[in-house]
C-alpha cells in the first residue's frame, strides 16, 4: 500500500454565485505522500485557498476525484466529514479565529468537545488524560506558560501558536496551514514557521497556502498555482532552516 | 461528545455577553412573573372571598324568591323585586314536621332609611327581621337585649343597633332606652350588637345596621307584605342536603306547585355559594393566565430574533467549530441549549421576581386590614419553569437550525 494521503484527480471547484459561475479551481491532479511538507504558492485569485478548503473537507469539490488515505470521498456524508476534520486534519488561519472571551486553554480544548467515542487511531487512554493532551499540545508551541490567559490578552504570534496548539491537539494526520504567517510580524512568522517544521519533523504531514516565497522556502515542496490551475511541482533545494528553534528561545 | 458540552458551551456563551442576555430574557422574566403573581393573587382572592363566605355560616341555607336554576344568581340578586315569599312560609319551615333537619330560621327585609337622634342623623341600611336572628347567625348583643318573638308579629317599635350607628348617632352617650326615629318613626333603642366586623361582599356591614323586628320594618317603613329571603340554620352541616329537599317540597306544597321548573323561589347553601365563587374566580384566573401566556409567547419571539442576530454575529465561530470537527447537530443544540438556558434563567428571575411581588402585595393588603393569605402554587412554579425552558427550545429551533446549516468555508470567509 502506498503512503499516499491525499490523491486528486482532475479536481474542480466553481462557486456560483447568484449565477455567475467562477472557476476556482480547473482540474487539479497531485497527489501528497505521508510526512511531506507541501507548499502551495501563487498570487491572490488562484485559487489555492480554495483547493486547501476542497483538500481539508471544509467544502466539497464540484468534479474530480479526491482520494484521503486511498478512499474516495465523494461519498462521505456529512458527520463523516465533520469526523475527518475533528480527527484527521487541523487548521492554521491566516486570522487565526480563537474564540473571544475565552482561554488559551479552552481554546485548545474545543476539538476535544466535538471528539466522538469511536477513535480509528488511538484510544484516550493510549493519549493520556484531557489535560496532558492540551498540556503537551500547547508545551509543543510554547504556550503552556498562558493556559488561564484570554485569548484576546494574546499577541499575534502568541495568538498563531494556540492556534496550532488548537489544530494539533486530536494529534491529526495533516495540519493545513493558511496564511498562518500573513497577520504577523516577521518575528512571530519565523517561530510559527519554526513550530509548523517540527510539527513535520515529528511526523505530521504540513500543506502550507502562503503567497510569499520567503516563507514557502520552510516546505519540502512547493506548488505553484496560476488561474485554478498548477503552473509547477518542484522540490525545495534550499530549505530554510534555523539551527534548533533559535528564535524560539 | 457528552451531553454536558453543549450546556457547557452555551453557559460560557451567555456570561461572555451578559447585557445582551438580560435584555433578551425580560420578555420571559415579565411573562412568568406575570403567571407566578396571577396565581398566588387569584389563589389568595379566593381563599379571602370563600373565607369571607364561610364566616357567615356554614349550615345555613338560604331561601331567595324567585327561581333560578343552579348555576345563575337568583333573580333577587339584580335587583328585582319578587313577593312570593310570605311570613307563614317562614313559619311552616320552622317547623319539624315540614323540615326535620331545622334547628331555627329567621326572615329578613332590609333598606335604607334615615335615621335620628336629637340633632344627628344618618342615612343607615335597616334590617327587619325575627328574633330568631340571634340564634341563626350567631349574633352577640353586648349591651341590652334583642327582640322577643312577640314583638316580632305585634308592631312594637324597638330597635337594636350596630356599634358603628350607636356610635355614630349618640357619641359616647348610652342609647338604651333612648328614643330614636327612623324614617320619621319613633323608635327605643333596646339593644346594641357586639363589634362583628363585614358581613362579606354585597352585604351593608352589619355595624353599620340598624335592626328592627320584622312586621314592622314590613308595615310600617316599607309597607310591604313579602320577605327579602329566609336563612334557615339546620342542626349540623352534613343535613345541609336532605333540608334543602324538605325546604322544597314544604315551599311546593304551600304554593301550589306540581313541577320544579315552576319553582318561585330558590334555595341555596354555601357550598353552591362557594361553587359559584370559585367557578368566577377561576375564569379570571385563567383568562389573566392566557394574558401571561401571550406575554410569554412575545418574550419567545424576543428569543428568536436575538438567537437570530446571535447566530449571523457569530457566522465566524460557528464556522471555526464546524472546522475542527463540530456536526450540525453539534451546533445545532449548542444553539439549543443556549437559547433554552437563556429562556431558562429568565424563567428563574421571572418566577423569584413574582415571588417578591406577590409576598409584598400580601404584606400590603394584610396592613389594609384583609386576612389575605399568602398562597403559592408549587404548579405554577414548576409550570412556569418548564414553559420558558419550551419557549426557548421551541423559538430557538429556527436559529440553530440557521445556523447548523452554515457551510464552514463560507462562514470561515465572511466578514
Amino acid at each position: 500500500m502506498s503512503s499516499e494521503i491525499i490523491k486528486t484527480k482532475n479536481l474542480c471547484k466553481t462557486y456560483d454565485n447568484e449565477g455567475v459561475l467562477t472557476k476556482a479551481v480547473r482540474g487539479v491532479s497531485f497527489s501528497v505522500e505521508k510526512g511531506e511538507f507541501v507548499a502551495i504558492m501563487g498570487p491572490s485569485g488562484s485559487g489555492k485557498s480554495t483547493l486547501m478548503q476542497v483538500l481539508g473537507f471544509l467544502d466539497r469539490p464540484t468534479e474530480g476525484e479526491y482520494l484521503f488515505e486511498g478512499r474516495d470521498t465523494k461519498n462521505f456524508s456529512e458527520d463523516e466529514l465533520a469526523s475527518i476534520r475533528n480527527k484527521k486534519v487541523g487548521f492554521v488561519f491566516q486570522t487565526f479565529n480563537l474564540l473571544p472571551r475565552t482561554t488559551v486553554y479552552e481554546n485548545v480544548e474545543l476539538p476535544l468537545l466535538y471528539e466522538r467515542t469511536l477513535s480509528p487511531s488511538l484510544s484516550r487512554k493510549e493519549r493520556g488524560s484531557k489535560n496532558e493532551i492540551i498540556i503537551r499540545a500547547l508545551k509543543a508551541v510554547m504556550m503552556d506558560h498562558r493556559t488561564n490567559y484570554m485569548s484576546n490578552q494574546l499577541s499575534g504570534g502568541e495568538k498563531q501558536r494556540v492556534a496550532i496548539a488548537r489544530a494539533l491537539v486530536n494529534n491529526p494526520e495533516i495540519i493545513f496551514a493558511d496564511e498562518p504567517t500573513g497577520n504577523l510580524d516577521s518575528k512571530s512568522g519565523i517561530q510559527v514557521m519554526e513550530i509548523l517544521d517540527e510539527l513535520n519533523d515529528a511526523g505530521h504531514t504540513i500543506i502550507l497556502v502562503t503567497h510569499e516565497t520567503q516563507t514557502a522556502q520552510y516546505a519540502k515542496r512547493i506548488i505553484s498555482m496560476k488561474d485554478g490551475g498548477i503552473i509547477s511541482d518542484e522540490k525545495v533545494v534550499e530549505r530554510v532552516k534555523l539551527g534548533d528553534g533559535d528564535l524560539l528561545k | 461528545m457528552n451531553l454536558l458540552n453543549p450546556i457547557k458551551i452555551s453557559y460560557k456563551n451567555l456570561l461572555s455577553a451578559k447585557g445582551r442576555s438580560f435584555l433578551t430574557i425580560l420578555g420571559i422574566i415579565i411573562g412568568v412573573a406575570a403567571v407566578i403573581i396571577i396565581f398566588s393573587v387569584g389563589l389568595s382572592a379566593q381563599a379571602l372571598i370563600l373565607d369571607q363566605i364561610k364566616g357567615i355560616g356554614s349550615n345555613l341555607i338560604g331561601i331567595l324568591p324567585g327561581a333560578s336554576d343552579e348555576e345563575g344568581p337568583p333573580a333577587a340578586v339584580m335587583g328585582i323585586s319578587i313577593t312570593t315569599l310570605k311570613y307563614d312560609d317562614l313559619l311552616a319551615l320552622r317547623k319539624e314536621k315540614n323540615v326535620p333537619e331545622v334547628e331555627d330560621a329567621a326572615g329578613y327585609v332590609m333598606g335604607t332609611a334615615a335615621v335620628e337622634y336629637g340633632v344627628n342623623s344618618l342615612n343607615a341600611s335597616f334590617t327587619g327581621t325575627t328574633a330568631s336572628y340571634i340564634n341563626v347567625e350567631d349574633a352577640e348583643i353586648s349591651r341590652g337585649r334583642f327582640f322577643t318573638e312577640e314583638e316580632e308579629s305585634n308592631l312594637s317599635r324597638v330597635a337594636a343597633l350596630g356599634i358603628t350607628v350607636a356610635n355614630d348617632l349618640f357619641g359616647t352617650e348610652d342609647p338604651i332606652n333612648k328614643k330614636i326615629k327612623i324614617k320619621g318613626h319613633n323608635f327605643i333603642v333596646i339593644g346594641i350588637f357586639k363589634q362583628r366586623g363585614t358581613a362579606g361582599f354585597g352585604l351593608a356591614g352589619l355595624d353599620e345596621s340598624v335592626f328592627i323586628p320584622l312586621e314592622t320594618a314590613q308595615k310600617l317603613i316599607m309597607g310591604i307584605d313579602h320577605l327579602g329571603f329566609i336563612r334557615l340554620k339546620v342542626k349540623s352541616a352534613d343535613l345541609i342536603e336532605s333540608a334543602k329537599a324538605n325546604i322544597k317540597i314544604t315551599l311546593r306544597e304551600r304554593h301550589n306547585i306540581n313541577d320544579p321548573a315552576n319553582d318561585d323561589f330558590s334555595v341555596r347553601d354555601q357550598a353552591s355559594a362557594i361553587e359559584t365563587i370559585s367557578a368566577v374566580t377561576n375564569a379570571l384566573r385563567y383568562f389573566l393566565l392566557a394574558i401571561g401566556t401571550v406575554s410569554l409567547l412575545v418574550g419567545g419571539v424576543g428569543i428568536m430574533n436575538i438567537m437570530l442576530i446571535a447566530v449571523n454575529q457569530r457566522i465566524r465561530e460557528v464556522g471555526l467549530r464546524k472546522a475542527i470537527g463540530a456536526r450540525n447537530s453539534d451546533v445545532l443544540s449548542q444553539f439549543l441549549a443556549e437559547s433554552a438556558a437563556i429562556s431558562f434563567m429568565g424563567g428563574l428571575i421571572g418566577i423569584i421576581l413574582g415571588l417578591l411581588i406577590a409576598y409584598l402585595s400580601s404584606i400590603i393588603v394584610q396592613k389594609m386590614g384583609y386576612n389575605w393569605p399568602l398562597l403559592i402554587s408549587p404548579m405554577s412554579i414548576v409550570a412556569a419553569a418548564g414553559i420558558s425552558i419550551f419557549i426557548g427550545i421551541v423559538f430557538g429551533m429556527y436559529p440553530a437550525r440557521k445556523a447548523s446549516k452554515i457551510s464552514p468555508m463560507e462562514a470561515l470567509r465572511y466578514e
